[in-house]
């Protein structure tokens, strides 16, 4: 271990780090803009300079910029040197010069990091009394404001934008004082990860937009650690509430997770929350009645249902209101509320997640894999986190040549100058062209059967045997080349899933990963993506055959009298004929829901339910970790979590239910880990929601009464809905937002890690719950199925990142960005059927219109089909015939984004 | 290069056999595409006079540059015209030397005689003014240059046989 020196006391290091960043590991306080812990150093803003002395002997040293000086053993530097502090805030003074006076009315103002470096660095007068200079800022869509004024020219956003997320419609513009960041023309930032600007901005260029139309400072805001819903990967989030209304989600920490960074869907999709939609009274209805009930008659006529009762779980429901339902209905009586298609796919991942030659990676895992195949999934648009992690998998390349040409690994503009184009490989085939493709060695985009040939020759090719056959000489090339750089890789990755809906393609990538286990001997990364937050939750509670096509079978054949339907519409999930038959077959139906749904429209009994911010819960995200996710907020309408309605103690305590699921499912005996223990906190104190700065306690309720009301009481969990107590700046374990003293924005982070880029002090990173290996298996027998190919087009399914989420659809900031129904066709299909791009086509045997959107990589023969909210897509056979219908004028495309659109289509 | 479908707004022209062969020609002198970006905005300017937003996405569309990142590239250099100029541009040192030797006169003479300061075109659209910091001609100051000559020492009389001179040179082009 290296030692360095600053100001005379000794400090261990890691001598691959740079001087800024060994010394913030070690809780030193030393200012920076530029550098960014993910996107390392380019000594663009000199704020860091610090003194170096050549020995001990010297006393004149000589100032160096601390993130671009490596730490090596035995440097002796000073942070408190009067030279280096004087120069620290000179450079202040000189950003300043240009800076607005205009904190007050400033988003960012509380939560500045320019603000905490001006304060830190002691310049706290303003000599610069001429003009500024100003800009014109721009629109750049419903999620991030633009005020340019503001910018102090770090590069952060540009150098995380394009260079960390591949964003390409960001740029830094002109030059000297005048440097202008933002697009060519005015428009929507396109990246699918801008929110982070917000983040990675020092100071208020870039601002949440949804959050300014209601917004708060950052310590009037009601915080607790949450997981974001959007998806199966369960990013780390702090949404924050004030006045009964969710406001916001930023990025909370998590090493294994999401890091930094979320995608916009977790940012942004929350507003559905605060939706006059909501659910909010318990009702009994039919015959075009509706009847309000008590909210404990409600309770009790769940409880008391008589006769069997089935119960439709949910992959977008916790693990407690999941288990509790199957508490009510039985074990054999519980169904998984996903089509059967999926619910067998689950059940396939599941055990491939328990087969020991394979590991499935979390997201820095991710990160670090150096070759990489993605059979069948568009992963931007089904789990964005984890292709943000793709894109930088593609930068171990650069880093290898780093470091065969001694370069640190945070010189960020030199490995980058040094591998130019030179990327690890990233293969991807796909069902149509994929927002990675940019940064991909081959892509292949075509319909399931033909993934399934050449991904199975992918695994014959690494298992020795004859990979050749059928295919032409372009296709043996590409398949020796993917299989040569897949088996000489450090950390190879396989990724798979359910989003193309082929058991095959899934099976496929399990014999790739398992053909490149039996030639390393080791262990394979094997991500295997899940559509919905806690779909793997939910497929550990079920039993294998119980899948929604069973229990839509039981219910319609009169055998089940009652059916409680959790946070779930049937419609999304089987054929809108079936769902209807099902329905009519009970004599009573119960939906327990947020929002209103074609499901609950059809209930006999409709109970409210909390959103993922007013509940306490549990999620089992893509590779089985279990994270708890607090209650931010209370919901001030009868809705209860869902398991508080089926719980037959309406006073049920969440963690006595956890405890109680870990003891009765062997596979979450490891959820019980994730609840702290009050008694473990200082002097059995509850932590805190709100800063101690939060304001107005007194006074936000003055016009209903002047007295001040007690504060909630909660008692399911050790957080308060109160500013007493003790706070996060204490002990990490149950950190919201992050704040520590001199250190308001998130950038105080680093004050809770073990290190720079580490584990949090008192690591919480979940519990993973498979574990637990079981022998590994065998090569799948893989067929592909041959359809009848003469018959119509291959319907294959498309996602979108804004849509395809069935809750985050409802947020206001997401619809703008939504688009309608569309049918992604070859330009040959296309012209044969006589449609045109961005006509209407009807789905022929159906209802159902959507808009043809002509893209030069579709395979002909295919049809890629995004169904929106339109469209059931469990109503659409496997082959689709298409018709010109011009009856949709009014609806549109536009917004979408993807690279192989013909530009006669513009 | 992904992007996202708008119903409006701006889309590339179509880049004449001329340029698309001169940017061929420069491509085989560099590792990659992009590498030519700022040599092709000028190769552009030079057949269209200035880059316009169509050409810019033409170059964008050709050489598979972002947008973006091209017009970082136009708007860092002042010389890459992102705005139409007149058929002649004149370069006007402002910097020291041709400050103490008196340029502000010489820029007062340009104003008088051709109704023009820094940034503006005549409405002829026959000159454009530009002001530069340094054309490296100190010992001659004060100095500009229209278009590819070099005016040297500079006094508010010479600007109205400058420009006489063009003229004359402008109508014998056309006579001839």
């Amino acid at each position: 271990m290296a030692k360095i020196i600053v100001d005379g006391v000794e400090y261990e290091v890691d001598s691959d780090n740079n001087l800024l960043q060994e010394c913030l590991s070690h809780g030193l306080d030393l200012p920076y803009f530029c550098w960014h812990p993910c996107m390392g150093s380019v000594g663009a803003c000199r704020q860091c300079a610090v003194k170096q002395y050549k020995d001990a002997d010297d006393e004149k040293g000589m100032l160096v910029m601390s993130c671009m000086t490596p730490a090596t053993d035995g440097a002796i530097i000073s942070i408190k040197d009067q030279q280096a502090v004087q120069m620290r805030e000179r450079v202040i003074e000189s950003l300043m010069t240009n800076h607005p006076h205009d904190c007050p009315v400033c988003e960012e103002g509380g939560e500045c990091h320019l603000q905490d470096m001006t304060l830190m660095s002691g310049h706290n007068y303003r000599r610069y009394d001429k003009k500024k200079r100003t800009h014109r800022n721009q629109y750049l869509g419903p999620f991030i404001s633009h005020e340019m004024n503001r910018c102090i020219a770090c590069y952060r956003c540009v150098r995380y934008y394009d260079d960390y997320a591949g964003g390409t419609d960001l740029a830094a513009m002109a030059s000297h004082n005048h440097v202008y960041f933002g697009r060519h023309q005015e428009g929507t930032l396109e990246s699918e990860f801008s929110g982070n600007l917000v983040e990675v901005c020092p100071t208020g260029v870039f601002t949440d937009k949804v959050f300014s139309q209601r917004y708060s400072r950052k310590w009037d805001l009601q915080a607790a650690p949450s997981v974001c819903t959007g998806c199966a990967v369960g990013c780390n989030t702090t949404p924050g509430e004030r006045y009964g209304e969710l406001r916001r989600v930023v990025n909370r920490y998590n090493s294994e997770v999401n890091g930094y960074f979320l995608c916009d869907r977790g940012r942004f999709g929350f507003g559905y929350v605060n939706s006059a939609e909501r659910l909010k009274v318990p009702v009994r209805q039919g015959d075009g009645q509706q009847e309000e009930l008590d909210a404990n008659e409600a309770h009790q006529l769940v409880q008391r249902l008589d006769g069997k009762i089935i119960g439709i779980g949910s992959p977008r429901a916790s693990n407690e209101s999941n288990f509790a339902l199957r508490n009510l209905v039985g074990d054999d009586n519980f169904y998984a509320g996903v089509s059967a298609k999926q619910h067998a796919a689950n059940q396939l991942i599941l055990e491939l997640h328990r087969d020991a030659a394979f590991h499935v990676p979390s997201v820095r895992e991710i990160e670090s894999c150096d070759a990489v195949l993605v059979l069948g999934e568009d992963v931007t648009n089904v789990a964005p986190r984890i292709a943000l992690a793709l894109r930088q998998s593609v930068r171990n390349k650069a880093k290898e040549l780093a470091e065969s040409a001694n370069i640190p690994q945070w010189q960020d503009a030199a490995v980058r100058e040094l591998a130019q184009e030179d990327r690890s490989p990233l293969a991807i085939f796909s069902n149509y062209a994929s927002r990675l493709d940019d940064v991909a060695s081959d892509t292949v985009v075509a319909g399931n059967q033909k993934l399934v040939k050449l991904g199975s020759a992918i695994a014959a090719e690494l298992a020795g045997e004859s990979a050749s056959a059928g295919l032409d000489e372009a296709e043996r090339e590409l398949i020796g080349r993917v299989a040569q750089q897949l088996s000489s890789a450090r950390r190879p990755l396989i990724v798979a899933g359910s989003s193309a809906r082929s058991m095959e393609l899934i099976k496929v990538g399990a014999n790739i990963a398992r053909a490149l286990g039996k030639r390393s001997g080791n262990v394979i990364d094997f991500a295997l993506l899940l559509p919905e937050v806690n779909s793997l939750g939910l497929s550990l509670l079920v039993q294998k055959d119980k899948d929604l096509s069973a229990a839509l079978g039981v219910m319609e054949s009169g055998a089940a009298k009652h059916c409680i339907v959790l946070e779930n519409d049937l419609y999304r999930r089987a054929a809108t004929s079936e769902v209807d038959a099902a329905i009519a077959g009970v004599d009573s139906l119960i939906v327990i829901d947020q929002l209103a749904t074609p499901t609950s429209a059809k209930a006999d009994i409709v109970l409210p339910a909390t959103a993922f911010s007013e509940h306490e819960a549990t999620y089992v995200n893509y590779e089985g970790r279990a994270q708890l996710s607090y209650q931010v907020h209370r919901n001030h309408s009868a809705a209860r979590p869902a398991w508080r309605w089926l719980c037959e103690n309406p006073a049920q305590q969440v963690e006595e239910l956890v405890d109680r699921c870990a003891e009765s499912v062997s596979a979450f005996k490891g959820i019980a880990s994730l609840l702290p223990d009050l008694n473990s906190m200082i002097a059995g104190m509850r932590v805190p929601r709100q800063s101690h700065r939060y304001s107005g306690r007194t006074a936000m309720k003055a016009h209903v009464n002047v007295h001040e009301p007690k504060q909630a009481v909660d008692s399911d969990s050790v957080m308060s809905f109160s500013m007493e107590g003790i706070p996060a700046s204490k002990d990490a374990t149950v950190l919201g937002a992050s704040w520590a003293p001199g250190w308001n924005s998130n950038q105080s982070i680093s004050k809770f890690q073990d290190e720079i880029n580490g584990k949090l002090k008192q690591e919480h990173c979940g519990e993973l719950l498979l574990k637990d290996k079981q022998a590994s298996g065998d090569f799948f027998n893989v067929t592909a199925d041959q359809s009848d190919a003469n018959n119509g087009l291959e319907v294959l399914p498309a996602y979108q990142i804004f849509g395809s989420d069935e809750l985050s659809a409802h947020a206001p900031a997401i619809r703008e960005r939504m688009t309608d129904a569309y049918l992604s066709l070859s330009p040959q299909d296309a012209e044969q059927l006589g449609l045109k791009h961005g006509q209407g086509a009807g789905i022929a045997g159906t209802d159902y219109v959507a808009i043809v959107c002509i893209r030069e990589k579709i395979q002909p023969g295919t049809v890629a089909v995004y169904c929106g909210t339109e469209i059931n897509p469990h109503d659409l056979p496997e082959r689709i015939v298409l018709n010109a219908n011009a009856d949709i004028a009014e609806r549109g495309i536009r917004g979408l984004i993807v690279s192989d659109l013909l530009e006669e289509s513009y | 290069m992904s992007e996202m479908i708008a119903t409006s707004g701006v889309r590339p022209r179509q880049l004449t056999p001329e340029e698309i062969a001169e940017i061929e020609h420069e491509m085989t002198l560099y590792p990659d595409k992009k590498a030519v970006g700022l040599e092709a905005l000028k190769i552009v300017q030079k057949h269209q006079g200035w880059v316009s937003d169509e050409s810019l996405l033409a170059i964008s569309r050709y050489l598979d540059i972002p947008a973006a990142d091209l017009e970082g590239v136009a708007t860092f250099f002042n010389l890459v015209y992102r705005q139409p100029v007149g058929k002649k541009v004149i370069l006007f040192c402002r910097s020291v030397s041709c400050w103490i030797m008196g340029c502000e006169s010489v820029r007062a003479a340009i104003r008088e005689k051709l109704g023009i300061d820094y940034g503006e075109t005549t409405a002829d659209d026959e000159y454009t003014l530009i002001p530069v910091p340094c054309l490296g001609d100190c010992d001659n100051a004060p100095v500009m240059m229209v278009d590819e000559d070099l005016h040297r020492r500079l006094t508010p009389e010479k600007i109205d046989a400058i420009v006489a001179a063009y003229k004359d040179a402008n109508d014998q082009g056309k006579g001839a």
